[in-house]
């Protein structure tokens, strides 16, 4: 190590990593990985989310999965749950509408209306 | 696709003996099974805490958590949480008032309760990742002091910030490094006392196993401020775990050039290695490390002189206690105002402790000084198991004393457990119940600091083996009331005379135990009593005919054969002459129709024969 400088290049990059286990996260995006969520393609859903999260280096979010929310119907669902927000749900979402919840709803903070279940 | 779950194992020693690798394995195989490896990460941490439940895994990002994963639990874990994203309830915590299934380690007490500094990164980063620990601010504290402040002024910072020895004495940290700058001397050593050897204490070696660079980094800092090139970890050979992970951050440090020369671009170099002690307690004392380290017989020197002025090899020598070195990054980073905020007036920061005995939640626990007895006890600890009573808490090990119950409303600084007769020593605290005889207590706790005494002092070697002998003495039903005048008196020369901590501190144990549980001393003496029912020669066994049915159980698992009776005819019944007491039948007997008594009633019972071997036992308690 010859500076500071150097020391905090590592640190930025290493931090990335260890962005899973920050608990401090203030956005949480829950995709619905039952059985008939991942017929419909939840799987797809989760990795672009994941993708995209990590892609634009977006802190305070997480993204998780959970069982059968009983939506059937709209399967793949995402949830976002925001503190101090209403929760929103989001039905029959595919990568594509993914990429737009990240853009729209987590970076712009708007929800979108047509998603909506 | 990116990582989306880091799946934390617990790799501390206790979740490793629990066999903790077998469930990581297992899991590493189910996890490549259904094509998750790209997308869940295993990292293998240091103690997490909760020893009891090893092995312990904890999964983020939502951080559920889960106690004894057996390898077999793999797949279910994989495929339903990991895969469909339905935690596996069956191996959850479950709340202790609620009963209910705790969704994240947010929510569990021992979690919440405590304050983490030191074992900040314990449990959280993988031990072996150097990247790791510098995402967690890691070294950033080294370069800070290097680039931007005196050697004084680190000192100063360390001095406001009220941090004083974790090791046992509590002496002021900054104040130590002050005298080792100010010694002379063409060299100068940093040493830090890693020989963890009290009964029932892991906190260093559990800092050692989860966060070995946090020691390395305190280490560097403290060698700028007091002039030191170099350094040594006196670790015990009994900790190969924390040797090996020391070892792997020392080397990573080095080629990172974080050891090495011209740190950080300056011209401060710093180097350290590790020195491995054969286990001897009384190297724990800072001249017999120092010895040990010359590679001499580890025996302590009168002091003064000091080490701060004569250490290791004659050279002005700064030692201090792995825990204290885990602090000095973050009083760097965070100031010392922000250090002295937590904790009390004398006492600043926080303290690990190793809970461990008749306690729930066995296993690691940090919280800021002044936090009571009870809350470290019953809120962190979980309380005492089996519906018992606590009776006392010991602190500081062989060194320490037994508080009782009744003060557990104190809140644990230096001073407070001082004035009952106790000490902080490094943090083991263990719990015990009314099944606990104190006699009983003090007398291991002796019969310890009589091992382990190196013999070079009079006071020690033979006055610790004479107190042992009237205690055993006294656990025997042998005793006398003159043997406990003799007891304190011995003591309270022995606290004046030995040479070093080790003997001084040893008669602790019993003066405490004879402050608050006199009366146990004086049931055993005067009524053959053993209130706890743990002294084997004042205890019997009974069976009550009128529970008996007559079974047989009990006799069958008699290994000297001596309970008599006629299976669905007449109640058994135990020939005390014959008995050994090894308790067997009380632990079968389904019916609970075995009473465990202690008292008179065993000279009644039992006739007066003395064997040759008792009576020259007697002669030889004759002092």
């Amino acid at each position: 190590m010859k500076s500071l400088e150097e020391l905090r290049k590592i640190r930025e990059k290493a931090q990335a990593e260890l962005q899973l286990r920050n608990s401090e996260a203030k956005i949480k995006i829950i995709v619905g990985m039952g059985t008939s969520g991942i017929a419909a393609g939840a799987r797809e859903v989760l990795k672009t989310l994941v993708e995209e999260v990590s892609k634009r280096g977006l802190k305070d979010v997480i993204v998780t999965q959970t069982g059968e929310k009983g939506l059937s119907s709209a399967e793949p669902v995402v949830e976002i749950v925001e503190e101090g927000k209403e929760k929103v749900i989001y039905g029959n979402i595919d990568s594509k509408k993914a990429i737009k919840i990240i853009e729209d709803h987590i970076i712009g903070g708007k929800v979108i209306k047509e998603f909506l279940v | 696709m990116g990582v989306r779950l880091n799946v934390l194992v617990c790799s501390g020693a206790a979740c490793l003996s629990a066999k903790s690798k077998d469930t990581k394995d297992a899991l590493l195989r189910e996890i490549e099974n259904h094509n998750l490896s790209s997308e869940i990460q295993i990292i293998e941490t240091g103690c997490m805490g909760p020893c009891q439940l090893g092995p312990v895994i904890l999964v983020y990002p939502e951080g559920v958590f889960y106690k004894f994963v057996k390898a077999e639990d793999a797949k279910e874990i994989v495929e339903e949480h990991f895969l469909k994203g339905r935690p596996v309830k069956r191996l959850m915590y479950e709340s202790d008032i609620t009963k209910e299934v705790v969704e994240s380690h947010k929510e569990i007490d021992y979690f919440v309760k405590q304050e983490k500094i030191v074992l900040k990164n314990c449990g959280v980063i993988n031990p072996e990742s150097i990247e790791e620990y510098i995402a967690t601010g890691g070294y950033e504290a080294l370069g800070k002091v290097l680039t931007t402040m005196t050697p004084e002024q680190v000192i100063e910072e360390i001095k406001a910030s009220g941090l004083r020895g974790r090791g046992g004495g509590g002496f002021p940290t900054g104040l130590k490094w002050s005298f080792v700058r100010s010694a002379n001397g063409d060299e100068k050593f940093v040493i830090c006392n890693a020989d963890e050897g009290d009964p029932g204490a892991f906190m260093d070696r559990s800092v050692l196993e989860g966060d070995p660079h946090t020691v390395i980094e305190g280490m560097a800092i403290a060698a700028y401020a007091v002039g030191a090139k170099k350094g040594y970890v006196y670790v015990r050979a009994e900790y190969p775990l924390a040797i090996k992970r020391l070892q792997y951050a020392i080397d990573r440090a080095r080629e990172s050039e974080l050891l090495g020369n011209n740190i950080f671009g300056t011209n401060f170099s710093f180097d350290l290695e590790i020195r491995i002690g054969a286990g001897a307690f009384v190297c724990g004392e800072e001249t017999a490390l120092i010895h040990s380290i010359e590679g001499k017989r580890g025996m302590p020197r009168p002091r003064p002189p000091f080490p701060a002025n004569k250490g290791l090899w004659g050279k002005p020598t700064l030692v201090n206690n792995v825990e204290t070195y885990a602090n000095v990054r973050h009083i760097i980073l965070n100031g010392a105002k922000w250090f002295s905020s937590i904790g009390t007036e004398t006492s600043k920061g926080t303290k690990v402790f190793a809970l461990s005995g008749k306690i729930k939640n066995s296993g690691l626990a940090e919280v800021p000084m002044g936090t009571t007895i009870r809350e470290l006890i019953f809120d962190i600890g979980g309380g005492v198991p089996n519906n018992k009573k606590i009776k006392a808490v010991q602190f500081g090990g062989p060194s320490g004393g037994c508080i009782p119950a009744e003060y557990l409303d104190t809140p644990i600084d230096y001073e407070s457990l001082v004035k009952l007769g106790a000490m902080m020593g490094s943090g083991g605290c263990i719990v015990m119940d009314e099944t606990n005889c104190m006699v009983a207590t003090a007398k291991f706790f002796l019969e310890f600091t009589c091992f382990e005494s190196c013999g070079k002092c009079v006071p020690c070697r033979i006055g610790l083996k004479q107190m042992y002998n009237i205690l055993d003495k006294i656990t025997k039903g042998k005793g006398t009331l003159e043997d406990l005048e003799k007891l304190e008196e011995l003591g309270e020369n022995i606290n004046k005379t030995a040479l070093c901590g080790l003997g001084q501190t040893a008669p602790n144990p019993v003066l405490s135990t004879l402050k608050y549980f006199k009366h146990e001393y004086l049931d055993h003496i005067e009524k053959g009593y053993c209130e706890a029912k743990e002294c084997r020669d004042l205890i019997y066994f009974e069976i009550d005919p009128e529970k008996c049915k007559k079974c047989g159980i009990c006799a069958r698992n008699c290994p000297v054969n001596c309970i008599s009776g006629e299976i669905r005819k007449t109640p058994f019944v135990i020939d005390q002459d014959k008995c050994i007491k090894c308790g067997n039948c009380y632990d079968v007997c389904p019916f609970d129709a075995i009473d465990k008594k202690s008292g008179v009633e065993v000279s009644i019972i039992k006739t007066e024969k003395k064997s040759i071997i008792e009576k020259a036992e007697e002669e030889y308690y004759e002092i």
